[in-house]
């Protein structure tokens, strides 16, 4: 990482013109659903910036998310911004190793108290007292219980860090729970995703360091600029699910047609993301546009909700109880009839014919 | 409990739950009713034309001669929201998928935006043979509290739907959730309520017009 001055010199250096830096900052400011002065805001703020210090904490977690943010747009001024905010602490990508680098994490927790953001992936074990996932033999329960309280901020990056994501899933061996189920005490910023999307955090670090504060969240602590519609909102397929064109296989002539990936099990419905429309790759496409239906990555227990490949509207788990149900059913329908037959008998045999002197008492 | 968790629950044991107490309850029912038996009439057949089952079941399906004009709220009315239940139900695309899911059979679909329109024409046809019922002092009189709650569990499945299709007051999941169990509540309440009628209806008229028709009556 380079130690050029601040933001808008570093970009310089690299080949980012004033004008691209502010078209990107109006491109942010109008993603996030901010009026069109706060692009200008943002620029200022982040050309003037002094290079705020961020700890990234891998927790149980598989690097995705990192590698995601790390290339999917490099060389962009995304990747840029990464480089010119001071990452202190990312074990995938700094070159110190063991000792050292603890002794960096305690050295600008210390030093930044109050101020420095902690971006969080990955789940937090709580079996076994954290026991199952450590860092420098420390628990990461340990860890973010003595870290999470000094940060200025928390974002918790990826499905796992959000929502407890795969390591939560049943059986959940590992007791994962969410980044927000062990801080409870001051806002978490979640931004779910298998991997999430790059400009997502982008966009609410630019948030934090213009206006000092955090953008407007959801229920699930989401910023809501980004995960307010759901794919199913946004997705250029839909007018297909509107007609009732679905494709019925991953080939058939629905699917060379690009339609509607619902019956193939798309989850986009209830998947509340920016995918659809602000895609991956370098606004290349997202899953949907390359002919998979979405799997909803970006939800809590996602893993969990009955298989990608079930329409939404198909039973979930296989039917346990139907069968048994059926047969008891059978079983008491001839049990009552059995039971109405001996009545009817009963009552044939109980029958006594009515004779003359009878009806005259 | 998230509102995935509410959905996926729905979907799986809720689903499971739903359908294992509807199955059992039709089963024992129809098995029940047809085991229930006549005696055997030994007189002879009378044959008049029109009297038979199969013509009972026509001729029950139509109003009778000058009722559409007595009582056009419930004849209009009941035949809309019937006709527009079973698009609904049979011609949506997600729920033949689900018919699919637990069957394996499959039909083409209608449109969703024929769908909406069949949607609101039924709650409005529902709504209004409700208040029909509520100002006409007779029809009040007869309904009973299972008048009210069967209406009640007819009406919310297709309410939700439509609220969840066009993502209204609540979250899509959770109004999908909520669309799912109401119809699992209905499922569950079919065979232990007047609403058998679904299985019965063409059964007992069938019946009436057989067992007249032998006598040469055309019922």
């Amino acid at each position: 990482m380079n130690k050029h001055g601040n933001l808008l010199e570093n970009l310089a250096w690299q080949g980012i013109s004033r004008r691209s830096f502010l078209k990107y900052c109006a491109t942010l400011a109008s993603l996030m659903a901010l009026p069109p002065t706060a692009g200008r805001a943002m620029a200022e703020a982040l050309a003037r910036a002094p290079r705020p210090s961020v700890i990234w904490l891998p927790f149980q977690e598989c690097t995705g998310c990192t590698e995601s943010i790390t290339r999917s747009h490099s060389p962009s001024i995304e990747g840029l911004i990464f480089d010119s905010i001071s990452l202190d602490y990312q074990e995938t990508l700094m070159a110190a190793a063991g000792h050292q680098a603890e002794e960096v994490l305690h050295k600008v927790v210390a030093e930044n108290e109050g101020k420095f953001v902690l971006i969080i992936d990955g789940s937090v074990a709580t079996g076994l007292d954290g026991a199952y996932s450590c860092i420098a033999g420390r628990s990461n329960l340990d860890l973010l219980r003595e870290v999470g309280p000094k940060a200025a901020a928390i974002v918790a990056v990826g499905s796992c860090a959000a929502f407890g994501g795969i390591p939560k899933a049943k059986p959940n061996p590992t007791g994962a729970v969410a980044v927000s189920d062990i801080i409870r005490d001051k806002p978490v910023v979640n931004i779910p995703g298998c991997p999430p999307i790059p400009v997502v955090m982008t966009g609410v670090l630019a948030h934090f360091i213009t206006f000092g504060s955090l953008p407007e969240l959801d229920r699930l602590g989401r910023p809501r600029a980004f995960f307010g519609e759901t794919i199913h909102d946004r997705c250029y397929r839909r007018p297909f699910y509107d007609q009732g064109k679905f494709a019925k296989t991953f080939d058939d002539d629905g699917a060379r047609k690009g339609w509607c990936l619902f019956e193939l099990g798309c989850k986009g419905p209830v998947t509340y993301n920016a995918c659809a429309h602000v895609k991956w790759n370098d606004g290349t496409s997202f899953p949907i546009e390359s002919g998979h239906g979405c799997i909803g990555c970006s939800e809590p227990d996602f893993w969990d909700a009955g298989g990608f490949y079930k329409a939404l509207s198909m039973p979930a788990d296989p039917l346990k109880f139907v069968a048994g149900a059926a047969v008891a059913g059978a079983a008491v329908g001839v049990a009552v009839s059995i039971a109405n037959r001996a009545r009817k008998g009963a009552a044939k045999a109980a029958h006594e014919t009515a004779t003359l002197a009878d009806l005259e008492k | 409990m998230n509102e995935l968790q509410f959905l996926t629950w729905v979907r799986g044991p809720g689903l499971d739950i739903a359908l294992g107490i509807f199955l059992l309850g039709v089963l024992w029912r129809l098995m029940e009713i047809y085991s229930l038996g006549r005696k055997k009439d030994l007189a002879a057949p009378r044959h008049a034309p029109g009297a038979s089952g199969w013509h009972t079941i026509l001729r029950r399906s139509l109003p009778p001669p000058g009722m559409v004009k007595r009582s056009p709220v419930s004849y209009i009315g009941g035949y809309i929201f019937h006709v527009g239940l079973a698009i609904i139900v049979f011609l949506f695309v997600p729920h033949i998928k689900l018919i699919e899911g637990l069957t394996g059979l499959s039909w083409p679909g209608l449109p969703s935006q024929v769908i909406d329109a069949v949607t609101v024409v039924t709650l409005a046809a529902m709504v209004v043979v409700l208040v029909d019922r509520i100002n006409k002092p007779v029809k009040r009189y007869l309904s009973t509290f299972q008048d009210w709650f069967t209406w009640a569990l007819t009406f919310l499945p297709v309410l939700t739907g439509y609220l969840a299709v066009k993502h209204l007051f609540l979250p899509y999941t959770t109004m999908l959730a909520l669309h799912i169990l109401s119809a699992e509540l209905l499922l569950v309440f079919i065979p232990f309520t007047k609403l058998f009628h679904v299985f019965t209806v063409f059964g007992s008229r069938w019946y009436n017009g057989a067992i007249n028709g032998h006598k040469g009556v055309p019922v």
